[in-house]
């Protein structure tokens, strides 16, 4: 018969840690999509002078590994006495690095608006940025779509390398209840569930969106 | 009134017009005629400032296109264009790919634009099908729909570049009806064509365009029925 020392007050504490994933994912998704739009038109339509350097940032902020990032983050604010909290600090370094990749997603996007189409908007009297929200923004997001949900999935498993920086999330509370109880397999499936339970209706939201502007267009 | 004078237009090196001089009155329908890459298409992309010029100036009622101070936006209001590739906007209606512009750009309420889009896209025959998306339309349906979008802010003159090139034959003669309703109305256009009968049909005045100037200039019984010019008649006897 199967037994274990679980208790639900466990159960509890991981669900804890289950919410504290979930709001460091929703931040940095919120921010890095924010600035990854910003960006990604940088990329897409600025003049040189300003591209190079905010590209140039943004091959830092993929390329370096976002532990590094987390820890010389968590140590910097130390060193300058900053006073903010650690779940700040993992917001903020997520966000620009979901930022950095969003970027990309979003120039692709912008990219594909055939410039024919956008000619015919300005042609009609629109401005650029009437052109942008009415025109350019609808239509990239249909192409942009599928890599956002990918990125934003892949954010809520990168969020777990916050606990380098002393954040008690999902990964980490498992972790310490592991170290208690000596139950890994089953306390990281249980971690493992929480996960896909997290992602699952972000997938289903997404494919849904999917279908229906295939129907359409 | 549309003037050009002398207008010179470059993309690099490459001269594309050299010194177009034009003037389309009010009411007046142009058909404009002649080879591939005769700059027949960048002159209409010119009259709305699209594309910028390098020398000469075109007036629009008085208003100097390319004059610093220029509003295009403004200007642009008055100046309808179709193109060759109709350009629907894929994530809107047929009925709001219409509505879109005077919303935005006029200030309409929405009861207003509606009311609009639906008058516009029941004169070309869409009036059944408002709540589609352009990727269901034929070709020749979207084509029209582009015309209905740019009729829609009411513009005082209508550009049209090569608008039946794209279609399948069959579907040609429908948009060429559209064109004639709206000559019949006494809307004043230009119309880029590879179309020599129905430019013989519906044009005031026709011009033949050759290698960036405007070559021959006149009725449509004299520069089709009876060109003056050899590269006039050459080119007529490769078309007809």
């Amino acid at each position: 018969m199967f037994e274990t020392s679980l208790t639900w007050n466990d159960v509890l504490f991981l669900l804890q840690g289950a919410g504290t994933t979930l709001a460091i994912t929703f931040w940095a998704v919120l921010g890095g999509t924010v600035l990854g739009m910003l960006f990604g038109l940088v990329r897409a339509s600025a003049p040189w002078w300003l591209n190079l350097p905010v590209g140039f940032v943004l091959d830092i902020l993929r390329s370096v590994p976002l532990l590094i990032q987390f820890v010389l983050a968590n140590s910097f604010k130390s060193i300058l006495k900053l006073n903010i909290s650690a779940f700040t600090v993992g917001c903020v370094v997520l966000a620009l690095y979901t930022a950095a990749y969003c970027a990309e997603i979003v120039r692709g996007g912008i990219l594909a608006v055939p410039p024919t189409t956008r000619r015919a908007a300005r042609s009609l009297g629109m401005t650029y940025t009437q052109d942008l929200t009415n025109i350019v923004f609808p239509m990239a997001l249909r192409v942009a779509l599928p890599s956002w949900i990918g990125l934003t999935l892949g954010v809520m498993k990168d969020s777990a390398l916050v606990l380098w920086i002393g954040i008690v999330e999902l990964l980490r509370s498992s972790q310490i209840i592991v170290t208690r109880i000596q139950e890994p397999l089953f306390v990281l499936s249980i971690a493992g569930l929480i996960y896909f339970l997290m992602s699952f209706p972000i997938a289903r939201l997404g494919a849904r969106l999917e279908k229906r502007w295939r129907e359409n267009d | 009134m549309i003037e050009l004078k002398d207008v010179r237009k470059s993309f690099g090196s490459l001269e594309v017009l050299k010194g177009v001089t034009l003037t389309v009155q009010k009411g007046e329908v142009l058909s404009v005629i002649g080879g591939s890459g005769s700059g027949k298409s960048t002159m209409l992309m010119c009259i709305n400032g699209l594309e910028p010029i390098q020398g000469g100036q075109i007036l629009v009622d008085g208003i100097d296109v390319h004059a610093r101070g220029t509003d295009l936006n403004k200007l642009r209001q008055r100046i309808g264009i179709v193109f060759q590739q109709w350009n629907a906007f894929p994530h809107l209606t047929v009925l709001e790919n219409v509505m879109l512009a005077p919303r935005k750009v006029l200030g309409k309420s929405k009861r207003e634009a509606e009311e609009i889009a639906v008058r516009q896209l029941t004169h070309v025959g869409l009036g059944e099908k408002l709540k589609v998306y352009p990727s269901k339309l034929s070709g020749g349906q979207q084509q029209r729909m582009a015309i209905a979008r740019a009729l829609a802010m009411q513009p005082d003159y209508m550009l049209f570049d090569e608008v039946t090139s794209a279609l399948d034959p069959q579907l040609v003669g429908e948009v060429l009806d559209t064109l004639k309703m709206l000559s019949e109305e006494g809307m004043t256009m230009i119309l880029v064509t590879h179309e020599i009968r129905f430019a013989r049909d519906v044009s005031d005045r026709v011009a033949f365009f050759h290698k960036g100037l405007i070559h021959e200039i006149g009725a449509p019984e004299q520069v089709i029925g009876n060109p003056q010019k050899p590269e006039t008649i050459e080119f007529l006897k490769s078309v007809l």
